[in-house]
C-alpha cells in the first residue's frame, strides 16, 4: 500500500538480503499500481531527506533510465522523495 | 598529552527533530508539548522561531500560546527522538568508545586517540557537525577543549550549528568573561548567592580564593574552582558502560484535583505498585522512600524517609509513602500531581537485618502476591486485577501509571563520584 504526505511517499518495495547481510531494494510499486524494477544502485549512504521529511539509507535508484531517491527510513518502512507534489 | 575532548550538543532536539519530519511548517513557530486536554501541558522544546517570540522550555500551553499566538503544538514522540539519538551516538562511535551521554541530547567525546598530523579535534568536530547534518538533517553545536567543562560551555557558546573551541590561549577571555551562571553546576541559588559576595563572571571564581568559596559552599566551592580554571580532569566515559540506577520513581499529574487523603491514597498506591513492579523487574530493593506533591497553586516539596529494611513489596512502599503524605501535608489546597521515588537500591537477595515486630513470612506472602500480580497483568493487562480502593474512582485510577516512565533526565554530572582528580588539591 502507498500512502503519500506531500513529497513524502512510502512505498511496498522487493528487496534481496546478500549473504554479506547487504540489502539491496529490486523493485518498488508506486502508487498508481505500477511496478518498476530498479535496474542499478547508484549510490547509497545515510542520509537525512528534508524535502520529504525523514532520515535514515538513501538508494539513489536508476528506473527506467531515471534517477529516483528511495530511502529505507529509520523506522524500517521504505519511501520515496516525490519530484512533484 | 593534553585531551582533546568535545562536547556535542543536538539544537532544540525534540523539536529539530519534529521539523525535519514536518517540512510543510518550514520555519514556523513550532514547541513540543504534552496533551493540553489531559492537563500534562507543557512545552518540552520549542524551535528557535518560537523561542524568539518568547516561548520556553516548561511554560504551560496556554502560556505558550499567549506569548506566541502562531506557536503550532505536536505531541512528543519519544520512541522517534531516542532512535535519533541513537543515530547520533552511532556517529560519534566512528571518532571513539570514549562517548558519555549527558541526557538523550548531548554527548562528551574525547577524541584524543583520533588525532594525528592530518587531523586536529577542530576538523574532527567539523566532520560530526557535516555528518549530523547531512545524515539526520539536524544540527549540532559543538564544544571542543581539553576538559570537560569548558567543552560544554563551548556548546553552549554558541547555538545553534556552530563550532567553539577554548584553548589554554583563549580560555581567559572567552570563558572568564562569561556570567558565572554559565558555569556547569551553578544553577539560580548558587548564582544569587555568588552575587552577594561579589562574583559575577566565571572569571571572578577562578581567580577567588578556593577557601573563600569553600567557607561559603562548602565541598562544592572547590569544585567550582577547579572548574573555573579548567583542571577538571574527569575522564569521559566508554560507551554502553550504563550508568548504575540510583531511584525509580514514578509521578503523574492526576486527571482531576485531589481533595482528600482517600483520593491521595489511591494514586499513592497506583504509583507505589507501579514503582515496585518496576524494582522487582530490575531485581532491586530500596530502603529510602520519597514522595513528591505538588497541589493546583504549584507549590511543591518532597520527603523522604530510611526505612528499616530494603523493600520492593508495593504495599510496604505505598504505607510509608501515605505516612510521609500525611505527616507533611496539611489540604490548605487540593493536590495536582504526586510522585512516588524508592531510592538507595540494592540487589533484591542482598541479605538485611530482620526486625522482630516484622514477620519474615507475611513479608515473602507478600511478594508473592506482588508477584502473581505482575504475571497477570503482563498477560491481561493492568486493569485484570486491582485494589478494592480503585474502585471508588476509576477516572483516578485508570491513569496508567507505567505508561508515564518515559522521562528522560539528564545525568548528574557526579554520579560515578568526584573525579576531578583534585580531591587532595586543597588539602
Amino acid at each position: 500500500m502507498t500512502v503519500r504526505r506531500g513529497y513524502k511517499v512510502y512505498v511496498d518495495v522487493g528487496a534481496e538480503f546478500s549473504d554479506e547481510g547487504e540489502l539491496v531494494p529490486k523493485y518498488l510499486i508506486w502508487e498508481d499500481g505500477t511496478r518498476y524494477e530498479i535496474d542499478r544502485i547508484v549510490k547509497h549512504e545515510r542520509c537525512a531527506s528534508r524535502k520529504a521529511g525523514g532520515a535514515g539509507i538513501l538508494y539513489v535508484c536508476r528506473v527506467r533510465g531515471q534517477d529516483i531517491r528511495l530511502f529505507y527510513e529509520e523506522n524500517y518502512r521504505w519511501f520515496v522523495e516525490a519530484k512533484t507534489l | 598529552m593534553e585531551r582533546s575532548i568535545l562536547h556535542s550538543d543536538m539544537n532544540c532536539f525534540y523539536a529539530s527533530v519534529e521539523m525535519l519530519h514536518h517540512p510543510e511548517l518550514g520555519e514556523k513557530p513550532l514547541a513540543v508539548g504534552g496533551d493540553p486536554e489531559a492537563r500534562h501541558g507543557i512545552v518540552l522544546t520549542a524551535n528557535y522561531p518560537a523561542k524568539r517570540r518568547g516561548v520556553k522550555t516548561g511554560m504551560a500551553l496556554w502560556q505558550a500560546r499567549q506569548a506566541c499566538p502562531e506557536v503550532i503544538f505536536v505531541p512528543p514522540r519519544m520512541d522517534l527522538y531516542l532512535r535519533f539519538s541513537r543515530l547520533a551516538h552511532e556517529i560519534y562511535a566512528d571518532y571513539t568508545d570514549l562517548q558519555e551521554a549527558f541526557g538523550i541530547d548531548e554527548s562528551w567525546l574525547d577524541v584524543s586517540a583520533c588525532i594525528d598530523s592530518v587531523r586536529d579535534p577542530l576538523t574532527i568536530a567539523q566532520e560530526i557537525s557535516e555528518r549530523i547534518k547531512h545524515e539526520l538533517g539536524l544540527t549540532v553545536s559543538i564544544g571542543v577543549s581539553w576538559n570537560k567543562i569548558f567543552a560544554k560551555f563551548g556548546s553552549d557558546y554558541r547555538k545553534p550549528d556552530a563550532i567553539t573551541q577554548i584553548t589554554r590561549d583563549n580560555y581567559k577571555k572567552i570563558v572568564w568573561s562569561a556570567p558565572a551562571a554559565d558555569l556547569l553546576y551553578v544553577g539560580r541559588a548558587t548564582k544569587r548567592k555568588l552575587a552577594a559576595i561579589g562574583i559575577n563572571t566565571i572569571g571572578d571564581i577562578a581567580t577567588c580564593n578556593p577557601k573563600i568559596l569553600c567557607a561559603h559552599f562548602g565541598k562544592i566551592g572547590y569544585i567550582l574552582h577547579t572548574f573555573a580554571n579548567g583542571r577538571d580532569e574527569t575522564p569521559v566515559c566508554p560507551e554502553n558502560t550504563v550508568s548504575p540506577i540510583k531511584s525509580i520513581g514514578n509521578s503523574t499529574t492526576t486527571p482531576r484535583d485531589l481533595v482528600n487523603n482517600d483520593d491521595v491514597r489511591m494514586v499513592i498506591y497506583l504509583l507505589a505498585e507501579s514503582v515496585a513492579s518496576r524494582l522487582r523487574d530490575q531485581h532491586f530493593a530500596g530502603s529510602l522512600i520519597g514522595i513528591s506533591v505538588r497541589d493546583n497553586g504549584l507549590f511543591s516539596f518532597t520527603r523522604q524517609k530510611k526505612i528499616p529494611m530494603p523493600t520492593n513489596i508495593s504495599d510496604e512502599i505505598a504505607r510509608y509513602a501515605m505516612q510521609l503524605f500525611a505527616a507533611n501535608y496539611q489540604w490548605e489546597k487540593p493536590i495536582r500531581s504526586v510522585g512516588v521515588r524508592v531510592g538507595d537500591l540494592v540487589a533484591d537477595e542482598y541479605w538485611y537485618q530482620t526486625d522482630l515486630f516484622v514477620d519474615p513470612k507475611m513479608r515473602e506472602k507478600q511478594l508473592k502476591v506482588d508477584v502473581a500480580v505482575d504475571s497477570l497483568r503482563r498477560r491481561f493487562g493492568h486493569d485484570i486485577i486491582l485494589r478494592g480502593q480503585m474502585y471508588f474512582d476509576r477516572v483516578l485510577s485508570g491513569l496508567d501509571a507505567r505508561a508515564e516512565d518515559h522521562m528522560v533526565h539528564p545525568h548528574s554530572y557526579f554520579e560515578r563520584g568526584n573525579q576531578l582528580g583534585k580531591e587532595v588539591f586543597y588539602e
